[in-house]
Formats: structure tokens, sequence, C-alpha cells
């Protein structure tokens, strides 16, 4: 087996929803070494007995199957997917970034936002919270873009992914 | 997920149109469970949060109950009970101090594949998080030490989490499962609910392997010119009829076999097929022969890193085939070209299966050639050793562990043998040879000091008339050394073997070889007298010093009916060879002293040769 180059990856789990599973997951990859980039979390079923959870995660592809084994020994966990090796798949977060200017920088930020068609969800007379979605690359320039403008604080929601076409992490 | 107090299997939806449960206290639907499960005998130690459980105890004869002197024995006793008989082994401990105290043996159990229940007291449900007396977070604090734990929170998740703990704990690659039980549960009424009434999660890793896979890698076996078995404790944990496959399947193929310090007796240790251990301080043929291999089969063994030496020159030309039911162990630290995850046994039975299919193996003389060559290496007789015979001549470790593997057989007796952690363990896993399973306990995953003597107590009830030997070092002993009351208590006949080398001899010889011979903090002073110290725990005590007397106290010892604590001091600087030093190659071992010289010269003829 060759080394194969580090890159990132989008691991979806369903999670019997019980006290300690999210522990469980999030122990595995501090005890491994394992990083996480990003990591979200929350009930998908009718009932609210599972949860979905999504993890960026870097690494070979032999790292990546590696995590992908040790998740699935996991007892809670009743499926994982390597949605990045597993086929096409859609993967967006939601931010929200908060600008603190006026004059010329803050008509900017305005124009930026229009052209990223992010929602400014609250505005005052000397900020704006801009709310986008969008991937994680889309967010990260949004961002960049905003640094110079009076940018003072983000918060992002993490990766939530799924497969294209009408597959699902259970048929993958 | 969060704060839903969701746990284990739900039992009030899934069985409706059972007639309403029978209502008990909690701590005797714990009892019932247990006896449903096939429990016979817990390891434990009481407390405040568990009376309620040791009351229910009290009352009832059908499970027995071992008090042991420190938690960490339970969990070792316990360990040892499940491998010496296949059961799942169950421990009791309190809440806090008892709970963390048990640590260090569930994560013992983890590294080894052991199927245990740890019952743990809990403070009450109320005062959770409240820092109460003798509260800890056990489940945060085993979580990375347990296959699988539960904070049982409702009355009606008792019975369920019990019946699926022992599924969990048995099936796939077995392990360690805690249950916490907050006091309120065990003296509250709950629900008893039979086991074939509880919906459990499938284990993983018990699917039926693939039929295609185990193709593929018999095809490569029958390409084998130079071909080795490298098994492990999987075999043994996949039970007596897998042990006899392999058997079958060694013997059809006449290829040679290795074995990890966890699967002895998987395959008969005398027998000429059998190549003994590989790996740090494995046989000299066993290590070149995984070197020199071009097909290696491994059967339940995880490729550990006492066992491969430096990675990336591990057996660096064969095809590699791994069966494993744990589908993580693949490919985590040697790639390998076929992979087949499923139970060992299974595997090896479609392995004899496929094996018996045409074509017919066609390498019989590449494959004589290759016994050939290992017969050389055999030759070099890696383990001799020069003991000087004269009466009064100082013992040699490597004679008294082999005089009492020798003595021991000669009693014809069904035996068991525990160690601790050290020289006195590697040299046992050298000279010892098992004729079945089941009958080596040693910590191999962990390397737990402490492991052997409570192990002993686990054999040695469950296996009362058999003979149950723990090969000690004089400081691993003294780790758990309070279990010769546990001893005296229930008058186990254990005959503790202290092989007294006043050092912590593994350390003193990486440090010899490693530190300058600096010998810090390694030298055992100050050590009790042991003959006096078995004497005051109601035990025999015996002790040699020279030669003479080596074969009369070991006899001395197996005869005693009772258990018995032998000093066997021994030469203080003596090398446990031979030894791969950590990072270095299999074909760089270094040999003893009497092997040296010929050894250079075999290992360069057997370089050429594969
Ligand atoms: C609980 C624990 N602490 C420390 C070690 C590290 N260690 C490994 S072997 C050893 C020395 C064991 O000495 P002894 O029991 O006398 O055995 P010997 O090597 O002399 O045969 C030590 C300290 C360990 N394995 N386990
Ligand atoms: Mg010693």
């Amino acid at each position: 087996m060759q080394q194969e180059a580090p890159g990132s990856a989008v691991i979806s789990l369903l999670v019997d929803n019980e006290s300690g599973a999210l522990a469980r997951i999030v122990g595995l990859f501090s005890g491994r070494g394992y990083n996480i980039r990003s990591l979200t979390v929350a009930p998908v079923d009718e009932h609210g007995m599972q949860s979905r959870v999504n993890i960026v995660t870097t690494g070979t592809p032999a790292d990546i199957r590696q995590i992908k084994a040790q998740v699935e020994r996991l007892v809670p966990v009743s499926r994982v997917a390597d949605l990045t090796a597993d086929g096409p798949h859609v993967a967006r977060e939601m931010a929200m970034i908060k600008v603190v200017s006026s004059g010329e920088p803050r008509t900017e930020a305005l124009r930026i936002a229009q052209a990223f068609r992010a929602r400014a969800v609250d505005t005052t007379a000397s900020s704006f919270v801009f709310e986008l979605t969008g991937s994680t690359d889309k967010l990260d320039s949004f961002i960049e873009l905003m640094r110079p403008l009076g940018l003072v604080e983000v918060s992002r929601t993490g990766v939530a992914a799924i497969c294209r076409g009408p597959q699902t992490i259970q048929s993958l | 997920m969060g704060e839903q107090d969701k746990m284990t299997p739900q039992t009030a939806s899934s069985a409706p149109d059972a007639q309403k449960p029978q209502t008990l206290p909690g701590a005797e639907v714990l009892m019932r469970a247990l006896d449903e499960q096939g429990v016979e005998v817990i390891f434990g130690y009481p407390g405040g949060a568990v009376l309620p459980i040791y009351d229910a105890l009290f009352k009832q004869n059908r499970i027995r109950h071992v008090l042991v002197r420190h938690e960490q024995a339970a969990v070792h006793a316990a360990e040892a009970y499940a491998r010496s008989t296949g059961k799942v082994g169950v421990v009791l401990v309190t809440s806090g101090p008892g709970a963390t105290n048990a640590v260090t043996g569930l994560l013992d159990a983890l590294m080894d594949s052991i199927p245990l229940i740890c019952l743990s007291g809990q403070v009450p449900s109320s005062l959770i998080g409240n820092d109460a007396f003798q509260e800890a977070d056990t489940t945060g604090i085993t979580r990375p030490v347990t296959k699988y734990n539960y904070l049982v929170r409702r009355p009606e998740d008792l019975a369920p989490a019990v019946h699926e703990a022992f599924t969990i704990a048995r099936s796939g690659r077995p392990g360690p499962v805690l249950i916490d039980l907050p006091k309120n549960i065990t003296v509250g009424d709950a629900p008893y609910v039979a086991a074939s009434q509880t919906p459990m999660r499938v284990a993983k890793g018990t699917a039926e392997p693939d039929r295609e896979a185990v193709k593929r890698a018999v095809a490569a076996m029958k390409k084998a010119r130079r071909p080795l078995f490298y098994t492990g404790g999987g075999v043994i944990n996949a039970g007596p009829k897998a042990c006899e496959n392999l058997r079958k399947l060694v013997k059809l193929t006449g290829f040679p076999i290795t074995s990890t310090l966890m699967g002895f007796g998987a395959y008969p240790g005398n027998d000429k097929q059998y190549l003994g251990m590989l790996g740090m301080h494995g046989m000299y043929e066993a290590n070149l022969a995984t070197h020199g291999c071009d097909v290696l089969i491994a059967l339940g063994s995880r490729f550990d890193d006492r066992v491969t030496g430096r990675v990336d020159a591990f057996s660096p030309d064969s095809f590699k085939i791994h069966a494993d039911i744990d589908a993580s162990q693949i490919n985590k630290i040697i790639p390998v070209d076929q992979p087949i995850v499923g139970d060992a046994g299974r595997i090896i039975e479609m392995m004899i299966e496929e094996w018996e299919k045409e074509p017919a193996y066609a390498h019989q003389a590449d494959l004589a050639a290759w016994w050939e060559q290992i017969e050389a290496w055999r030759a070099l007789d890696c383990l001799r050793f020069s003991q000087d015979q004269a009466p009064d001549a100082v013992i040699k470790p490597q004679k008294a562990i082999q005089r009492i593997y020798e003595l021991a057989r000669e009693t014809g007796r069904d035996t068991y043998v525990s160690t601790e952690v050290g020289q006195h363990q590697m040299w046992a896993a050298q000279f010892f040879r098992f004729d079945d399973p089941n009958r080596w306990l040693t910590s191999g995953g962990l390397g737990t000091m402490g492991y052997g003597l409570p192990a002993a107590v686990g054999a040695q009830i469950a296996h009362p008339d058999a003979l149950v030997l723990d090969i000690a070092g004089e400081a691993s002993t003294l780790m758990n050394i309070q279990e010769l009351g546990t001893i005296a208590q229930y008058r186990l006949p254990v005959k503790l073997f202290i092989i007294n080398n006043h050092y912590m001899g593994m350390v003193r010889q990486w440090q010899e070889l490693l530190h300058g011979s600096r010998y810090s903090e390694s030298y055992s002073d100050a050590l009790p007298d042991f003959v006096k110290l078995a004497e005051s725990f109601h035990a025999k005590g015996l002790r040699a010093t020279r030669m003479e007397e080596l074969d009369d106290t070991i006899r001395a010892a197996l005869e005693h009916d009772g258990p018995v604590v032998v000093d066997l001091c021994v030469t203080e600087g003596e090398n446990c060879f031979p030894m791969i030093p950590s990072g270095a190659a299999h074909n760089e071992m270094i040999l003893g002293p009497d092997q040296e010289e010929r050894g250079a010269k075999v290992t360069r003829e057997g370089m050429m040769l594969v």
C-alpha cells in the first residue's frame, strides 16, 4: 500500500440517541489522535431516537479508513459513511458574521454580502450580522473579505452533509 | 444528543403484548438477570453504594461471591476466570474508589479481548453531579477502558441493560462492559424482563465471513513456498472447536506456525510444526521465519508492536492474509493483501474446506526446503543458557522456570499458569508449552504488573481441582500481594513461584542495554521475607537459593495440598534473550551470550537464503 496524500473527509454517522454517545465518539477521536475540524449533531428521526453526526476530519485515505473502522466499533453507532469516498455529496455550513464599521467599509461589507447572497439578519447603525450558508470554502472566503471591513465575531455551525441522488446513508 | 435519559434498549414499547412484567427490588432483578445469564461466580468488594446488592446476594445461594482484597484484583480474577473457562467474568465494586480501583483491570481486559461485566455502585440518581460522598463519574472514567458502559437511570432499563451487556461482552471481539447502578435503582422496585424479551443491538463482527475472501486467501496459500501461520488470542476466543480446526488446518497444509503471547495452546506447544512465540522476546526461528516467509497467514492476531518490531521492516516480502473479527485491526499497523473479517473459528473451517478442493498444493519441494531452513535456525537453540550445576551454585532464573515447567508437567495434572509482568513472564512464555487452550493467563496488551496472583485466584476458583501456578517477579507480585488473603480465605491451593532476582529485571535489562547500565530505581530494596509473609497469610512458605535445593523445593510446593509461596532466589543480572530491541527488525535480534557467535553467522546465512 502506498502512502497516499492527506486530505479532508466528511464522515457521517447515525447514532442511538443515548447519553454519553457523543462523548464516546469525541473521546475516540481525541484518544486516538484523530483530528476533528468540525462537528454537527442533531436528532434526525421522527421519534428523536437517532442522531446524525457529521464530522470533518483530516488524514490520508488509510487514516480515514481506520477512523471509519474505529467509529464503526462503537455500540451506539448504527451507520458510518465516509461521504467523501462513497460518492458525490453536498456539504454545507451556516455562519453568522458580525461586522462593526461605518462609512466606506460598511457599504463595502454590504456590497460583498449581496454578492455572496448573505442575509443581514441583524442591523444597527454601526453593525451587521450576516447569515451565510454554503460550502466551507465559500464561508472562508467571505470571512476573509470581511476581516478588513470590521469583522469582530464569527459563529459557525460546522458542516452538515448528505450524499447526492436517491441514495441515503443507509443504502451507501 | 444530549440530555435525554434514554439509556439501553426501550423495553416498554418493544414488548407491548407481553404480560405485565413482575416487579421486584432492583437488586433482586439484578440477581435474576445474572442468574439467567448463567453467572455462577462474582468477584467483588462491598461498600455503601452496593449494600443493597450485597443484601440480595446474601439472600440467595445460586451465585457465589468471592471476596477479593482490592478491586483491581477482582477484575484480574474475573479475567482469568473468563479466559480459563470461556465464560463471561463478573465483577462487583462499590462507587467512587471501588470503581476507580477497577479501571486498570478493565483496560487490561479490553486490550486482551476478555469478556467481563463490571457492576459498579453509584450514588442515588438525585445526587449525581453533586460531588456526593464516593461519587465518581464512573461511566465517564471508564468509557475509554470498556467496550461499552451503561448508567442505569430508569428501573425499567435495569434488566435489559444486564442482558444486553452480556451479549455485547461476549459477542464479536469480546471485551469488558460496565454497568453503573445508582443506589435508588437497586433499592427501588424494577420490572424483571427476560433476555428473550429484550431487544438487543447486534454485535459487530458476527457476520459470516466472505467466502470469496477466504478463497483468495487459500489460493495464495496454495502458491506459497515459504508460508507461515501467525496465530493469536482470537483463536482462543473463538473456542475449543476453533483450536481443534486450527490443528487440522496446520496438519493438512504442513506449514509452520508461530503464536503471539496471547495465543498459547491454540496449537500444541510441543508439536514440531510449532515454532514458538514470535516478537520481541520470541524464538529465533519464529522471528526469522516471519521475516523470510512469502505468505503470512495471520489468524486472530493484531500485529501488536511487540510482535512486529520495526513496522517498515516487518515480514517485508510476504503476501499477508489477515483474518480478524474486528475490522478495525485490519490494515491498522501493517497493510495486508487479503483481509477477512469474521470469527477466526469460522474462517479456519472455511479455509479447510477450500484447501481440500482442487488443485492440490504443488510446492512440496519448496516447503521442504523452507523447513530445512527453519530447522537450521532452530538448531541454534536460542533459549539455551549455561547453568553451573554445582550443588551450591546460584540458580539462574531460566533454570528455575524451566524446572517448574518440567516438574509441573511430570505431575500429569491439568495445569493453569498465570504470570506477572517482566523477564519472568517472557521466560515463562519461552519455556512453558501448552497442549490446550485457555491454560495460559498473562497480561499481554497492557502488561499489568500485579495481574498474576489475582489471576491465579480466578483460575483456581474456576478449576478447583487443577494445578494453578503463578510465575511471578518479586516486584510485580508485591503489587497485589494482598490477594494471599483471598487465597487463604477460600483455601485455594495456588502455587506462587517468585523468581526473585532482586531487580525489576526487565527494567534493569533495558537500563543495561539502552541507558549505560545506570540502574535508576530498579533495585528491589527492602523486600519482605516472602517465607514469613506466606506464613502470616496462612500459606506454606518455601525458599531455594542453591541449585541443590531447586528441584526439591519445587516438588515440595507442587505436592503441598494448599497455598504455597516459593521464594526462588536467582542470579540478579540475567537478561532475557533473544530480544528484538524496540525499533529494530526481526532479523536484527540480539541473542544470548551462548548463541551470539553462531547466531551472527546463521543470521547472515539465513539472510542470504530468504
Ligand atoms: C503496573 C506497572 N507498573 C510498571 C510497569 C513497568 N515494568 C515492566 S516490567 C517491570 C519490572 C518487573 O519486575 P519483577 O516483577 O521483579 O520482574 P522481573 O522482570 O524481575 O522478572 C516494570 C516496573 C508495568 N509493566 N506495570
Ligand atoms: Mg525481579
